[in-house]
Parts: C-alpha cells; structure tokens; sequence
C-alpha cells in the first residue's frame, strides 16, 4: 500500500469524504508532517464557517445543549461540526470521550460530523489541535461549528482562539454565577446562557448576571451581551440562542470580521513560533544543556534567561531575515 | 516475557500518535459495567476511549468509528445476541472503508461462537474473568505491531 | 511469641488484664498477608466484643413480626413457611417458558418467576429493526396479550404467585396479565404476584428503561393507584437493590440507593393523592446476596430496620404492613466464574445460605452455568435442589435471626445502617434521587466501586479461586453444556405477530391507541388504559411508541 499522501486526503475532503476529514483531523492531533501541505491544499475554502464556543463550569449541561443547538440548526437546514473536548489524564496521557453520549441522536445525521478531542498537553480547555480540526471541518464545508470545552472548572479561555462566538453556559447551584465571575468567565462571554432554566435559581441566576453585566459591560464599542434562558433537556429558549448567535454574527460582520479572525490568527502564528523557536534553541542549540550547566553555577533563572535571549538575537542578522 | 510483550512498550513510530478506541454497546443490552471498567482502565493504559453508551445499532457504531477515526473497535455483549449483532458491526465498518480497524470484544460468548467470529473478522474475544491489564497489553501489542508494518502509510 | 505462650493465654481471655494481654499478643503476632476488609472495602477488627454492639433490645431489636422487624417480617418465620423458592426463568417463545414454567411446578418450586427478553424489556415488538438477534435470548418475548395467553396456558392463575421482571413497560405487562387472568376467567383481586416495575434503578444500574424519570413516575403511580383498589393482592413494585449490586456497588451502596429509591416512591404515590398505608404494604423489595456472608446478613437485617423507621416516622405510616421489607434475594450473579464453573455451586449455596440467614421471603439460586449461556435444566436443578438441601437438612431454619446478638453481625447491621443514612442526606443534599440520577452521580458512585473492585481483584488484593488463585488449564474443565435458543425462536415469533396484526380488529386498535395517547395528555390512570388497549390486542411495541412520542426518550447522562 503506497502512503496515503496529502494531495490524495485534500482531494477527498473536497469531495465529502467523511473518512477524509476524520484523517485529517488525526493529522492534526498528532502533528503528521503532511497535515501542513494537506491543509494547505484546502486553505481557499476556511473561513466560511460560523464558529461558536461552548465553555462553563463541569455539570452545566454542555453537552446537552451543543445537541439541542446541533438539533435547531439542522432544522434549518446547516450542516454542522461538533468538537467536543474532554480532559486528557495527566498520568497516563489517556482520555475518556463520552461527550457523545449526550448527541446520540445526531450520530447517524448526514449533515452532522462530531469529533470527540483529548485535550492532551493543553491546559486551556480545548486541545492544540482544536483550531486545526475548525479548519479542516471548514474546508469541508460545514456550515456550523460547535467547540465544547473540556468543562473542567479550570481557566478555559482558549476556546476564544478558536470561535468567533463564545457561549458561556451556567446553570442554578453547582458552579453558580458568583464563581464563573471569578473564574474570568463572564470576560470571555458573548452570549450568557442560563441553562435548566426550570431549576429553582435560575431567575436568580439570571439577574444576577444581568447586573454583572452591566457594570464590566458598560462601554459602548463592546457587544452587548444577552443572557438566554435555557432549558436543554426539553429544547425551551433553544431558538433565542440561536437567534443571539445570528445577533452576533452580524455584529462581527459589521465590525470587519475578517480583520477580528486576522488577529486571532496572528495570535496563532505568533503560539506557533515561540513554541518551534523556542524548542530548536533549546534542544538542537543546546540551550537547555547550557541553562542547566549555569543553574548549577549558582546563576539566578531570569539572568540566564536574560542572558540566553540576547546571545541568541545577537547571532540573527536582521539583514539575512528581509531577504529570505 | 515473550518478544510481544516487550514490544508493547515501545514508542510508537509516529510521535504524538495515540491509540484511540472506541467501546460501543450494540443491541438492547443494558448491562455496562463491563464496558466501563474496560473503558477506564484502558484510558488509565494511555489510550484515547471513545464511549458510545448504550442501546448502539451496527450503523451508529460504524459511524462513530469513522469520524472518530478510530484504530481499534471493542464491543461487549452479555445478551447473547453477538452472533447477530457483531458481524453487523463489521459490515457496516467495511461499508465505510474501516476494514483497517482492530476489532475485538467480549461478553458472554460460547467458545464455539468465539472461534466463528474469529473466523469473520473479529483479532480476538476476551471473556469473563479476563484481567483488564491483558486486554490493554493485547491492544497494545496488536498496534505496535500495525504501526510497526505501515510505518508512515496512513 | 511461642505457639505455647499463645495456646497459654487464650483460655483466659475474661479478665480485663487477659483481654490487654491478648492485645499486646496480636501487636506481636504475624499475620496473613491479606486484606482484612469486608467485600465491601470495610475494615474489620480481630474480634468484636460487647463494646462494638451496644444494642438496645427494643428499639434496635424488638422481636420477630413487630417494630423495626429488624429480626424478621413474620412472628414465626420459616416455621410457619418456608421462604419461597422461585427460580428466575424465562427464554425462547412464549410456549416453551410455559413448559419450562411447569417443569419448575412439578419439582416443588412454588412461585413463577418471568425473564423477559431485551426487546420486551425496552417495549419493542419481536418484529422491530431493534429486535434482531435478540428476540427470545435472555428471557421470553411476550409482544401481546396473544403471547401471555400462550405463556399461562394451563397454569391456574389464581393460584401460582408471578413475578415479571420487567422495570419500563411493567404497566403494560402487568395490563396483559390482568387481560389474560380475565380470559382465564379470573378475578384481579385474586391475582397474586409482583412486577418489578423499578424504574429508579433503571437509569441507575440496569439499563432497561422506557421513557424519562417524570413520567415514568407517573405510571408507577398509576400502577400503584390502580391495584390499591383493583388488584390488592398485587405486588406493585419490588424495589430493587439486585441490579445495583450487580453494576458494582457496595453493599452500603446497595442498601442505601435502594431505599432512596423506595422512598421516592412513596413521596411520589403520597403527592399523588394517595394514603400511605393504601399503597405501601404493596412494596417489596428485591436484593442481591453477595460472596461477604456476614456483611449480606447484616445488610438484610439493616434494611428491615431503617426501612421501618423511615415508614412510620417520616412518612406517617401507621399500618405495621406498611413498615416492613418483605424482599426476595437473588444470589449474586457477578460471582459466578467461567472458570472451573462446578465451583459457583459452592459459592451459590453460601449465598443462599446468608439469604436465609438473613430472612429472605423467597430466593432464586443461580445456575453454575450462566456465564456461559441460558441455564440447562440440570444445573437448574442443582440450584433449585441448594435452597432445598437448605430448607430441609441444615436445620437453619429452625431458628429465627438466629445471629442476632453477635457482636460482629450486630455492628455490622449498625455500620450499614449509618452508612445508608449518609448516602440519604448527600442525595438529598444533591437534590433528590431524579436529580441525582440526571446528573448521573449515582451511577458514577456505583462505577467507582465496580473500579476498585476490579483492581483489587486484578492486584490480587481480593482473592478469586480459579480467576486470581488456585486457576487451572481450562483445557481440563470438563465441558458445560450450553443451552442455546434457536433462530426459528424469533422468525416463529415474528410471524405470529405478523399473523396477529392481520386479524384483529384495525379501527378498535387504531381507537385504543388514541386512547392511551389522550391519557398521556391528562391525569387519567394509564393503566386502565393498557388493560382496555391489551384486549384489543394492541401490540407492547405499539403502546410503547405512544409512551415514547408522548414523553420522549431517556437519555443517558454522561458517567465516563
């Protein structure tokens, strides 16, 4: 069997197959040398796609909700993406994906296309491939995607990387207003959405975020935030979601969107160097060695981190980078 | 221990790469604490588990198995319908070009019945009583030896 | 320390010096490398002494048939009859669990036991996609009041007591044996018999459910308000621990999830209008009995207590009946071992033993062979033949609560007791058992103690002949014989169903169902509605769909 090559994969993802895209996205994961060219092939086609972040405390209902929001956009007739992440264990380097269990009856749906992710390595409540797979689920051509976070009550803001649209989903008792305030969550929201909406609490909830919100949200550039009232398991305040998702959509589009995605993908290519630059000078420059041989001498961390850095710009020619 | 065991602690070629499996009930069957424990122990192994929960048609697991991109499928029965339902799992994988994935389980499972589904398809049936630690090593081994042959080629 | 000095000191232990002697002895002393823990992962002490048992004789004892029945239901126990012996049976088409129904009569069993199979238990017809392969499997298929006419042919229904295992549909099973008992010509209020019709372990443990909690409450309720008046003699539900134990739970756990859950039920047939002591006295409960002998018996004495306590304190009841836990047990089936299998007949007659032990009303005793496939009759025979040699020449039964008083029962039954009473106050903390079960905690409780189980097994740390130590070639087992159920089974049943829908009457079917679809809307006892839609011959699958369009599905939440 010759090698599956990147040519051949971009080819069949522009052609529907799901197979394709599922590959892809495993390229992606575990930083195949020819998800690159593959994505590169298929690079014209992102940045179609609607991009909203799902993101709240553990037992909020995600999960239930990306489903019924999945449910309400088929209806009207999109096809959608699911990235659900769940936490890799940080002993064994394992991960358990049930995040499906919950989207059960969207599994055989033509136009849906769920992935479950181990976040691995990163900390920030999605995986380092999260915005690769966006990208690649783009290309295909869906018309939604849906990023669930990982959801374990940690700092999970990455996930604003990745979407254009961040939903934040809290619910009366376990991990009340009060904490998601704390935690930062409420910075990171575009949309607030209160879900079991029919527990006790929840109009307490409610307007407690609603007063938040209207202190930290007070400036007139910024998007004002709704608070929607949810009840996922029986499908109530669904279509408000929705119809905030579209508000803030159109919001973005008025306000260039193109140069808001530009900057977050800036931001990527910023992440992507440090951490290649980064690792060459430590490991193939033999900084780490030298770092350490200096520790050893007594030298504090940031001397030698100082003294590392300038060695290292001193020694590029800003000449030689204009011209290559 | 045999040169299999040692070769399940190798690095796999491909760095970053990680089993990832899927365990899926099929049928009506609600008796999952099989599946869970294997489940659980297997991620505690380093591996990525998809669970699919409950009450799967072949169809919906097949699914799953490619847009998850899937290396290995184990599915657990105790209802004594796997001589139905575990050859339709297959089929509907092949339907979707996943013939390439591992396919393996367990249940209550007749030594005869085990034998025929070894035959169709299926690397191996663990039945019960089996240590979790053994299918995890077998898995283990079944792959490295897979990557081993295809080297970069998926 | 000399084998002597020890033989020396032990006959003198009643001293309080000799008991600080013998103390200092066993610090010094070498022991087993084991754990010392009950199954359950409770740490047990060398020896018990008054000081772990202090008892109240009357409020935590009392005597045999009164307040807090902690020594047993009845004032004569198992002199004034022996516990029931009721094998679970059920596979294939509805004739042959009707034969193996009278093969169980004749041997001197004397209560039926009904096994569904997967498609009956989750309200598909044989005939549905769903249902292939499964038809007939794991207990009979019984899609209409056709295929329970054909399971009770030839059995006089007013006088063998039925059990149906059956949890989502029960109130449409239960409809189509009232139907087939007025066919027969029978009364309902003189059938005798339970259904389990326990939804809350359901979506806790065993899997078989047919729509979301709320409703389904509501049809037990219906259930419960029916037979009160209709069917009295009628066990409404058996609240079922079985099931929970077999998922992994502990005993603590098995005891307090299936509390919680019977007083769920009372909380919710009280909000439904009715009078505790109306209903109530209908409860039985159903648990496992596990390898840890004393630790089950202690555990069925801990539920007649705080069962008791609960009922007439803080549900009001009055009626003693109301108060008591009248439970059949089930050997535990997770004991059993593939391995070396003659041995699960050993491990099944300790089981039953604790039961019995432990004041069962009626057991079941596993087979040797079922973790293989369906039992043979042969080894249906042994196990049946187990309660008997029991019964009849142990002389056990001779005697009521015949450990009551030891000092490592009694603090046992209290260990357990406090354990269930602080899993009561974190479910309600959490908000009540449907919450609990939404947010699946219960499940993941139960799945953690599967999880320790498993490693301790796998450590070595809990010992399983034939599995962990003393295994064998399996080359050398001698080879069971398997009982199989034959495809015809489900082709048979098919067409049977297929025959039936051809030859009923369409308009009537076409007007019960609509029927049953508008009760669903109001507060009309569904009940009453299946028995009407039962002798119209709607099929299960039919009425389940309404059920299911109506109310929707049950989803799992999220456990891994």
């Amino acid at each position: 069997m010759s090698a599956p090559t990147a040519a051949g994969f971009s080819e069949r993802l522009l052609q529907g197959d799901r197979g394709a895209l599922a590959r892809m996205i495993s390229w992606a994961e575990n930083g195949d040398e020819r998800f690159g060219p593959a994505l590169d092939l298929v690079y014209n086609r992102v940045g179609r796609a609607a991009r909203t972040g799902f993101t709240g405390p553990p037992g909020a209902g995600k999960s239930t909700l990306v489903n019924e929001v999945a449910k309400a956009l088929r209806q009207d007739q999109q096809t959608v993406g699911i990235l659900a992440v769940d936490p890799s264990s940080p002993f064994s380097g394992g991960a358990l994906l049930g995040d499906r269990i919950r989207m059960e009856d969207r599994a055989l749906d033509p136009g849906v296309f769920i992935r479950s992710m181990a976040s691995r390595e990163s900390r920030g409540g999605i995986a380092a491939a999260t915005v690769d797979a966006c990208d690649v689920m783009d290309a295909f051509g869906l018309g939604q995607i849906l990023i669930e976070t990982v959801g374990v009550g940690q700092a999970e803001y990455d996930v604003v990387s990745a979407a254009d649209t961040v939903v934040v989903v809290l619910c009366p008792g376990a991990g009340d207003g009060i904490q998601a305030m704390k935690a930062g969550l409420l910075e990171v929201a575009d949309i607030l959405v209160v879900n079991k909406s029919d527990l006790s609490g929840a109009d307490r909830l409610e307007s407690d975020l609603v007063e938040a919100l209207h202190v930290r949200f007070g400036r007139e550039s910024s998007f004002p935030v709704p608070v929607v009232s949810v009840s996922a398991a029986s499908g109530k305040g669904v279509s408000e979601l929705l119809a905030s998702m579209a508000t803030h959509k159109a919001w973005l589009a008025e306000r260039d969107l193109p140069a808001l995605r530009l900057e977050k993908r800036l931001q990527r290519v910023r992440a992507a160097l440090d951490s290649a630059v980064s690792s060459a000078l430590w490991t193939r420059l033999g900084f780490g060695a030298r770092a350490r041989a200096q520790l050893e001498q007594g030298l504090a961390p940031h001397r030698i981190a100082h003294d590392l850095s300038a060695r290292a710009l001193a020694s590029i020619s800003p000449q030689d980078l204009r011209t290559s | 221990m045999s040169p299999a065991k040692e070769d399940a602690t190798a690095k796999p070629p491909v760095t970053g790469r990680r089993i990832r499996i899927l365990i899926g009930k099929p049928g009506l069957d609600g008796h999952d604490r099989g599946a869970k424990i294997v489940a659980s122990a297997l991620r505690d192994s380093g591996m990525e588990v998809v669970y699919t929960g409950l009450h799967q048609t072949p169809e919906m697991i097949a699914e799953v198995a490619v847009q998850e991109d899937v290396d290995v499928v184990g599915l657990s029965i105790l209802s004594g319908a796997h001589m139905s339902l575990f050859p339709r799992v297959r089929s509907e994988l092949v339907r979707r070009n996943m013939e390439h994935v591992v396919l393996t389980g367990g249940g209550i499972i007749p030594a005869e019945d085990v034998a025929a589904l070894e035959q169709g398809g299926f690397a191996k049936l663990f039945g019960p009583g089996t240590r979790t630690e053994d299918i995890a090593t077998w898995i283990q081994t079944e792959m490295t030896k897979r990557w081993s042959a295809e080297g970069t080629t998926r | 320390m000399t084998k002597q000095a020890h033989t020396g000191h032990a006959g003198n232990l009643r001293s309080v010096d000799a008991r600080a002697e013998w103390e200092a002895l066993i610090k010094e002393a070498r022991l087993r490398p084991a754990n010392f823990t009950s199954i359950s992962g409770a740490p047990l002490k060398l020896l018990y002494g008054p000081e772990d048992a202090e008892i109240d004789a009357d409020e935590d004892l009392g005597i045999p048939g009164a307040y807090p029945f902690t020594r047993g239901v009845h004032p004569t126990m198992y002199r004034g009859r022996l516990w029931t012996m009721r094998q679970f049976a059920g596979f294939g088409s509805a004739e042959q669990t009707n034969e193996r129904f009278k093969f169980l009569l004749e041997l001197g069993q004397t209560g039926l036991s009904t096994a569904f199979d997967f498609p009956t238990l989750m309200g598909y017809d044989a005939d549905h996609p769903y249902s292939e392969g499964e038809v007939g499997q794991v207990g009979v298929s019984v899609s209409s009041l056709e295929d329970m006419q054909t399971m009770m042919a030839g059995i006089p229904m007013s006088e063998v007591s039925t059990s149906m295992t059956i949890n989502g549909p029960a109130p449409i099973l239960l409809a189509f044996y009232i139907a087939c008992g007025e066919r027969q010509g029978v009364d309902p209020k003189l059938l005798r018999g339970t259904i389990q019709n326990d939804i809350l372990k359901e979506y806790q443990a065993q899997h078989a459910w047919l729509v979301p909690p709320e409703p389904a409450l509501r049809m037990i309720t219906d259930v419960m308000g029916h037979c009160a008046k209709h069917v009295p003699q009628w066990n409404t539900i058996s609240i079922s621990g079985y099931h929970i134990r077999e998922a992994g739970s502990t005993a603590g756990q098995e005891l307090a999830f299936t509390l919680a859950n019977g007083m769920e039920y009372v909380r919710r047939g009280i909000a439904a209008g009715l009078a505790v002591d109306d209903f109530a006295p209908r409860l039985s409960f159903f648990f496992d009995s596990h390898i840890d002998f004393f630790e089950e018996i202690a555990k069925f004495r801990a539920a007649r207590r705080i069962w008791a306590r609960k009922m007439r304190h803080e549900f009001g009841a009055t009626d003693p009946r109301s108060w008591m836990v009248r439970f059949h047990t089930q050997t535990a089936g997770v004991t059993l071992t593939a391995q070396q299998p003659e041995n699960n007949i050993v491990r099944t007659a300790f089981e039953a033993l604790a039961a019995v032990l432990g004041g069962t009303q009626s057991l079941h005793t596993n087979s040797m062979d079922e973790t293989f496939s369906l039992p043979t009759e042969k080894a249906v025979r042994i196990a049946l033949r187990t309660q008997q040699i029991i019964a009849e020449e142990t002389e056990v039964a001779h005697v009521i609560d015949p450990l009551a008083g030891s000092y490592f029962v009694e603090a046992q039954t209290h260990r357990l007791e406090q354990e269930a009473e602080a899993y009561f106050a974190e479910i309600e903390r959490r908000g009540g058992v449907v919450a609990c079960v939404e947010a699946g905690w219960i499940q993941k409780e139960i799945h953690r103690s599967a999880l320790t189980y498993q490693r301790a097994i796998e450590r070595k740390t809990k010992k399983i002949v034939g599995i962990n130590c003393y295994e064998e070639d399996e080359s050398r087992n001698t080879p069971i014989e398997l009982h199989r159920i034959d495809k015809s089974v489900e082709l048979a049943q098919r067409e049977r169903l297929i025959s039936l829908r051809a030859r009923r009457d369409k308009a009537r079917v076409e007007k019960e169902l609509a029927l049953v679809r508008g009760a669903c809307r109001t507060r009309e006892n569904l009940l009453e509605r299946f028995i009407s839609a039962a002798h119209a011959d709607c099929t299960l699958g039919e009425i389940a769909d309404v059920l299911r369009q109506e109310f929707g599905m049950y989803k799992e939440p999220k456990i891994l």
